[in-house]
């Protein structure tokens, strides 16, 4: 009994230490890449209480932990504007619409691909939903702090709420082919927003009539029009999955119809042919750097995709979508140097500064300013080079990789029962088959009904 | 005039439409590539002009003469010899979700006869995407199960599988595996290994099949499809190519064809840095990749495959890289740049996409370095071709001057600055 007293009371203060750490560092001589203030030689970057608090030559701060960067690059963590690490569950593929679900109540602290991702430089990814829905759940802006073990350590506090929606083929497969219920088309899509907004704004409206006093009773509570309300409101980033130019524009028009301006459309593979209507409605587009043809809906793509929406003043991010590519976004964003000559600050903002801004969090996260907090990646060579190695990363001035310190095995979770760790012929690196996280859980939970 | 700018206009139009589906033809004839960096990859690098005659290197010097060949000036440009991708699935699926564009996989577990170049479609809309990042020839092959066909190397130019067959073709084999197929892979150990026992039970018969076709057959008996494809193989005439990646796998794998003598190549092998001493034990040349790959198991360092190539370098292994990509085979240069940063270094790997394949496949007479006489597939470029930043200017297949442009180009010229814009 006292045992498990004290392993209570140990839980209750490690999970106190646990949450939302942060360091002191001094980061000297690095070539920094400021993303806002251009690139600044043999420079110093203090970071106090996990916020960056000078930009310097010469900076001493007494006695705290000192990197020697000389020779290496030093830049704001990267961000991951899509990803489906740390997560338990990606799909609630049971509706077109599940605007109630959030993935941040299946946090995974333990999953080694967010180590893998802070190998890559990477300090923050947008957790989401999948995209087997119109409109799928609530997505969770986690910062790559591994080690913890609490989910809510990974949390970033904060950070503004989001949604995932899906357009095209995912939607129209899991709901329309397999289920035999609306959306089997790109016309019922559209009436799944309306007739969804529709009812949020009805929700709102009964909401404000009894609170006004004009109404005997309050609407019946209900978890799905209280998000879609919040939505009308202005108060949730939409991050949309969508690839033909088609769908994107009606979504515009229906978000347009509905007062909506929060949108950041995801992988976008078609943006470039209405980036002039992206950007006049300042929607912003998150792409992959050149993924295409895996299905019919991004067989008209272009790795053009980024400089094209960039060029037309949209704001554009690189994503990774996968456990795979989060591991060298710095080299996915150099591949708008090859399709279509963007310069190294344009490159760079789209894996930093940019998916910042289409999180909701540029004022805290996304340049190496201070007063921001101290996200860092350290590189040898240049982070837009074939030949970069990521260093040493760094989240609210905590080092959680270091090339050189690191042990071989990483995880945090090892299963008793194996003997040795599973081998996997093939992991999710690609859209292909069923390795697409997008579309995780969906299938098990349709072949299981059927 | 007024009307002259509208027909002008129009016809503007009319081109960008139809380029829109379609890159423009390429040109042959003689071509001196003047005062260039040669990469030669097999004699160094040698500042100078190379000739093309004939859609072959005639000459590599200082100050040729053109003698009527077309000169084009490669001041501060690189030549370097077109890449060579062991292993991808280009030209057989055009869309890999959509089931009726994809030709790479044929019912049955013993399918050696299914033959990659009657699928190859020339016109597969990847083929010019692959090409403009200098990836001039491909091991195309089929997927599936036990032994799924036979692959063939082809340029990426031409408008007939033959015109594009680069003379070498290999019969596939996917060692039967004890590992998981993917996460989702929910079976158990004991059920993983029951259903090795009974691949290795499938491959052991259907091997001593082949093995006694090979002798009947010279004696004229009946003709089975399978087993005839299997011949050369069983005879060590050519070499067979076994993708095996875990570690255990290999060196069961090693064993059995140490046991039946058989002339292998392993593909995949992302393990190999587990047991590189055994690949250089048994010789086993290996066509590794993609280097851009999540690692094997949740204990492995995360750099295990971008370390894997330089490792099974190192202990003697001959490397040639691949992508095992269907569209984004362009990718090629990226995952040789990263092993090269991960210890290879440029230079091996370079030869790993380039002589290295050519030497596994047999074509090394004709292709992957830049010397007189062999094919000439290269390119010209303004940098270092694994740096992600070089641009491509002028790219030769075969002798073919072939267009920069694919889909891809032709949808960023069509819409960087689309007309009509937005109406204010």
């Amino acid at each position: 009994m006292k045992n498990i007293f004290l392993i209570f009371i140990s839980l209750l203060i490690f999970s106190g230490i646990s949450g939302q750490q942060s360091g002191d560092i001094l980061i000297k001589n690095g070539t920094v890449i400021t993303i806002t203030d251009g690139i600044k030689e043999n420079t110093d970057v203090l970071i106090r209480n996990g916020k960056i608090d000078q930009i310097g030559e010469n900076l001493s701060a007494g006695d705290i932990e000192t990197i020697d960067a000389e020779g290496l690059f030093v830049m704001p963590g990267i961000i991951d504007a899509h990803s489906h690490i740390a997560l338990d569950v990606v799909n609630e593929a049971t509706n077109p619409v599940t605007a109630e679900v959030f993935v941040g109540d299946g946090l995974d602290p333990y999953d080694v691909g967010i180590y893998r991702a802070l190998a890559g430089g990477v300090t923050i990814s947008h957790a989401m939903h999948g995209s087997a829905n119109a409109i799928g759940g609530q997505c969770e802006t986690i910062k790559h702090r591994y080690g913890e073990v609490d989910p809510e350590a990974i949390r970033m506090d904060g950070a503004p709420r989001t949604i995932k929606f899906a357009l095209g083929e995912n939607p129209m497969r899991v709901h329309g082919e397999r289920q035999g219920i609306v959306p089997a088309t790109r016309m019922g899509m559209e009436q799944i927003f309306r007739n969804a907004f529709e009812e949020g704004k009805a929700y709102a409206n009964a909401q404000k009539a009894f609170a006004a006093g004009k109404a005997d009773f309050p609407p019946l509570y209900n978890t799905r029009n209280e998000v879609m309300a919040d939505i009308l409101k202005g108060d949730i980033i939409i991050h949309c999955h969508s690839y033909r130019a088609d769908e994107i524009y009606m979504l515009l028009k229906v978000l347009e119809d509905y007062g909506v301006k929060k949108i950041c459309f995801q992988h976008v593979n078609e943006g470039f042919k209405v980036a002039p209507e992206l950007a006049a409605y300042g929607a912003h587009a998150s792409v992959f750097s050149d993924w295409w043809a895996y299905k019919f809906e991004v067989y008209y793509s272009t790795a053009y995709n980024a400089a094209i929406l960039t060029e037309n003043g949209v704001v554009t991010s690189i994503n990774s979508d996968s456990g795979e590519l989060i591991r060298h976004l710095y080299h996915e964003a150099a591949k708008t140097q090859r399709y279509g000559s963007l310069t190294d600050n344009e490159a760079l903002k789209l894996i930093t500064l940019n998916p910042a801004i289409q999180l909701g969090i540029d004022d805290r996260v996304g340049s190496i300013e201070k007063g921001k907090e101290g996200d860092i990646a350290i590189f040898k060579n240049h982070p837009l080079s074939i030949y970069a190695i990521p260093q040493m990363t760094i989240v609210d001035g905590i080092v959680r990789f270091d090339i050189d310190e690191d042990n071989n095995d990483m995880r945090l979770d090892v299963d008793p029962d194996e003997s040795i760790p599973t081998f996997y012929e093939s992991e999710t690196h690609s859209h292909h088959g069923e390795g697409d996280r997008c579309m995780q859980d969906v299938f098990e939970f349709l072949n299981h009904k059927h | 005039m007024r009307k002259i700018n509208w027909i002008i206009a129009c016809c503007l139009f009319i081109s960008v439409q139809l380029f829109g589906q379609q890159v423009k033809k390429s040109t042959f004839g003689d071509v001196l590539l003047k005062n260039a960096t040669i990469v030669t990859v097999t004699n160094g690098t040698i500042e100078g002009d190379l000739l093309i005659k004939d859609g072959i290197i005639s000459d590599i010097g200082s100050s040729l003469s053109a003698n009527g060949a077309t000169e084009i000036d490669c001041s501060n440009k690189f030549i370097y010899p077109g890449f060579i991708d062991g292993g991808t699935q280009l030209g057989l699926v055009e869309i890999s979700s959509v089931s009726l564009t994809r030709d790479s996989d044929e019912l049955g577990d013993y399918t050696p006869h299914m033959q990659a170049l009657t699928a190859v479609n020339p016109n597969a809309v990847a083929i010019p995407v692959t090409r403009v990042n200098g990836v001039t020839t491909v091991f195309s092959k089929p997927t599936g199960d036990l032994f799924p066909g036979t692959g063939a190397v082809i340029d990426l130019h031409g408008y007939t599988p033959d015109q594009m067959y680069a003379g070498s073709k290999a019969v596939l084999m996917n060692y039967p595996s004890t590992g998981k197929r993917g996460r989702w892979d929910r079976r158990k150990e004991e059920d993983i290994k029951k259903d090795n026992e009974k691949a290795m039970k499938k491959l052991k018969d259907f091997w001593s099949q082949a093995e006694i076709y090979a002798k009947i057959n010279q004696t004229g008996g009946e003709y089975n499809p399978q087993l005839a494809a299997m011949v050369p193989v069983v005879k060590g005439e050519s070499p067979l190519l076994i993708e095996v990646n875990k570690k255990a796998d290999i060196l069961s794998a090693l064993e059995w064809i140490n046991k039946n003598e058989i002339k292998a190549v392993f593909t995949g092998v992302s393990e190999g840095w587990r047991v590189a001493d055994s690949l250089v034990k048994y010789n086993i040349p290996v066509i590794t990749g993609p280097v851009l790959r999540v690692p094997s198991r949740g204990s492995d360092r995360y750099d295990v495959s971008y370390t894997n190539p330089a490792k099974m370098l190192e202990a003697g292994v001959k490397v040639a890289i691949r992508s095992n990509e269907t569209e984004n085979v362009r990718n090629l240069p990226f995952n040789a740049g990263f092993a090269a940063a991960y210890g290879m270094g440029v230079e091996e790997a370079l030869k790993a996409i380039t002589i290295i394949p050519a030497e596994i496949f047999g074509i090394s007479d004709k292709y992957g370095s830049l010397e007189k006489g062999k094919v000439a597939n290269l390119f010209v470029c303004d940098g270092d071709p694994f740096e992600t930043k070089t641009q491509i200017q002028y790219l030769f297949i075969k002798g073919w001057n072939v267009p920069m442009e694919s889909r891809h180009t032709l949808l960023y010229d069509e819409f960087l600055e689309r007309d009509p814009g937005i109406k204010e």
